[in-house]
């Protein structure tokens, strides 16, 4: 991938809200003095009357977003991914899950690729928390043209949404012509050996671990499952029906993610081996982005290995 | 386009208008019998924080918000949200005594298939703002409701009611700076300060006082009054509708389990339903 094609899903969030506040005057963002890091600054500057900065008090934002929204608003509301899932729970379970409120909780620097802030800025529970809430829809974007149409396609689908972007720069996955649709998983490469089931970050990484695969006579499938729900259980059954193995890669804890998702769709519908790349039960350290994808074994090599090791207990 | 509502101004098809002291009085008896017989019949529930409230509540419904019975959600309305959610028996009568829900609906509360849940439930109860029971959240929600009046140009206004051991919540705090420093004067809380909490008298299990002092210094106008003295109740809210430029808080000083004269301070009563027995001289004393 050319660096230049290189985009933060949070700069594609940023730019993509001043579109969409341009064409409905009902959309109101609220952040909790993360503006510049969030990337709601753009709309800030744009729109300061329709823009509420809460301060560091994401209780309260979550609150207000919904009491906006249960006045006609499209509600967004942003922070980081660990205070805006664990630390705001049962606000966003009070007053947005169960009230089924239009609010959207937009949340930047998910994951361990935040880096070097270390284990209290690593959201690796955030899918899973965002998950357990009845009737919330949860997107992990792959890219920052994934992040822009999943943004427009929120906006427009009333309901709570939680979507999980990034810190880091991650270069463009999906292809020319690309067409989110909430809850279809996309197919970014055929193949009939095992099919890997990423989203995020590691769509990318999927796709690099494929290719080396090819080189070794795997024919490896790859799903973009941007939507971790309402999971396209059909993608996955299909997946499992036709490849006979299946690999999952989220930047997220083992457990309550995309991994245990697909797990269940597949042994509820079509049992086959299943492999996780996931955070083991532990929390990350400081370091690079990239030293800590390495040492919590989210990378390519480790896809590799995975799908190696499904394939391999695969009834032949 | 609709139609826009100054404050002050008479909406047409009203909700339910008590013009006399005495019947204002006689509601707050009624009120106050629903609570007990549906407590009993529920054998479980909170009366203590219901009978308290029960004054507030008859002065807002009965003569401050504007609402319209054939249209609860026409947008104009006044907002009211009971942050104190586990008070949810007091407002379900009142919702009955002005016509959304049946009296003889009043005797489900907390029983299956109930539209009448232990805790309110925007879901399930018409004519209810959002769902409330754990504590803390209700202000913030307040202040949603009213800058979307101020973006939309709308004259409704948004009265939020707390109990005084819910202001032990952070959340709380949180929405009062926020309130203030959004200059909503559209916004109107009003604290139920009955002065018991479920372990005991505030002061002993987490001081609040000086309350009012707290609220004045985040920046609200405040208005302490009886909270059971409809005069006084009646003047806090036209007091408040006249402040510009910052929030209202009413602190409310109360009487937990008000009206029946065991159950008064009783902070047994905080969560625990009359029995059958204890119902009926309740009944007796409100006859």
């Amino acid at each position: 991938m050319a660096p230049k094609e290189s985009v933060a899903t949070r700069e594609a969030y940023g730019r993509t809200l001043v579109t969409l506040g341009r064409e409905n005057p009902n959309i109101v963002v609220l952040d909790a003095d993360l503006s510049k890091s969030t990337m709601t600054i753009y709309f800030a500057r744009e729109f300061p009357q329709r823009f509420f900065d809460c301060g560091i008090a994401e209780q309260n934002m979550i609150g207000i977003a919904a009491g906006l929204a249960a006045s006609g608003k499209i509600a967004f509301a942003s922070t980081f991914a660990v205070f805006a899932t664990g630390r705001v729970f049962d606000q966003l379970r009070m007053a947005v899950s169960q009230p089924r409120l239009n609010v959207k909780v937009v949340a930047t620097h998910g994951g361990i690729s935040v880096g070097e802030d270390g284990l209290s800025h690593h959201a690796i529970e955030d899918v899973a928390l965002a998950c357990s809430l009845p009737g919330f829809n949860v997107i992990v974007p792959a890219d920052g043209e994934e992040t822009s149409q999943a943004i427009r396609a929120i906006a427009a689908t009333p309901g709570p949404f939680y979507v999980r972007l990034g810190r880091p720069k991650v270069p463009r996955v999906v292809p020319e012509g690309y067409r989110f649709e909430l809850g279809r998983a996309a197919l970014l490469r055929e193949g009939r050996d095992v099919t890997v089931i990423a989203n995020g970050m590691l769509v990318a990484a999927a796709m690099d671990a494929a290719d080396s695969l090819a080189k070794q006579g795997v024919d490896c499938r790859v799903l973009n499952m941007a939507t971790v729900k309402p999971l396209d259980v059909e993608a996955v059954t299909r997946a499992a029906a036709e490849t006979g193995a299946i690999v999952t890669a989220e930047e997220h804890l083992e457990h309550g993610g995309l991994g245990a998702r697909v797990a269940q769709a597949v042994v509820a519908h079509q049992p086959v081996p299943v492999s996780f790349v996931a955070i083991k039960d532990m929390y990350a350290r400081s370091g690079t982005p990239d030293e800590l994808l390495r040492r919590y074994g989210l990378t390519a090599a480790e896809i590799e290995k995975a799908v190696k090791a499904a394939i391999a207990r695969k009834k032949s | 386009m609709s139609e826009k509502i100054g404050p002050g101004e008479t909406a047409p098809a009203e909700g339910r208008r008590l013009d006399s002291l005495l019947d204002l009085q006689a509601m707050a008896k009624t009120l106050r019998r629903h609570i007990i017989e549906m407590t009993a019949s529920a054998s479980s529930g909170h009366p203590g924080g219901s009978l308290s409230s029960v004054e507030i509540l008859t002065a807002l419904y009965f003569r401050v918000l504007r609402y319209r019975l054939q249209d609860l959600e026409w947008p104009d309305r006044d907002r009211f949200i009971l942050s104190k959610g586990h008070a949810a028996p007091l407002l379900y009568s009142v919702l009955a005594e002005v016509g959304v829900v049946s009296t003889e609906e009043l005797c489900t509360l907390r029983k299956i298939d109930s539209r009448l849940q232990g805790h309110p439930d925007v879901n399930c109860t018409p004519g209810l703002e959002t769902t409330s029971g754990s504590l803390g959240q209700g202000l913030s929600f307040g202040i949603g409701a009213a800058l979307a009046a101020r973006l939309d140009a709308r004259g409704y206004r948004v009265y939020v009611l707390l109990g005084d051991g819910e202001c032990d919540e952070g959340q709380v705090w949180e929405a009062a700076m926020a309130a203030a420093h959004f200059k909503l004067d559209n916004l109107v809380g009003i604290v139920d300060h009955n002065g018991l909490q479920i372990d005991g008298w505030n002061r002993d299990v987490m001081n609040l006082e000086p309350l009012a002092d707290k609220w004045r210094s985040f920046g609200w106008r405040v208005i302490e009054i009886d909270g059971h003295d409809f005069p006084q109740i009646l003047a806090a809210f036209e007091q408040a509708e006249k402040v510009k430029g910052q929030p209202s808080m009413i602190i409310a000083r109360t009487v937990k389990g008000k009206g029946v004269s065991f159950m008064e301070n009783q902070v047994d009563f905080h969560g625990k339903a009359p029995t059958r027995e204890e119902a009926e001289r309740a009944l007796k004393e409100l006859a």
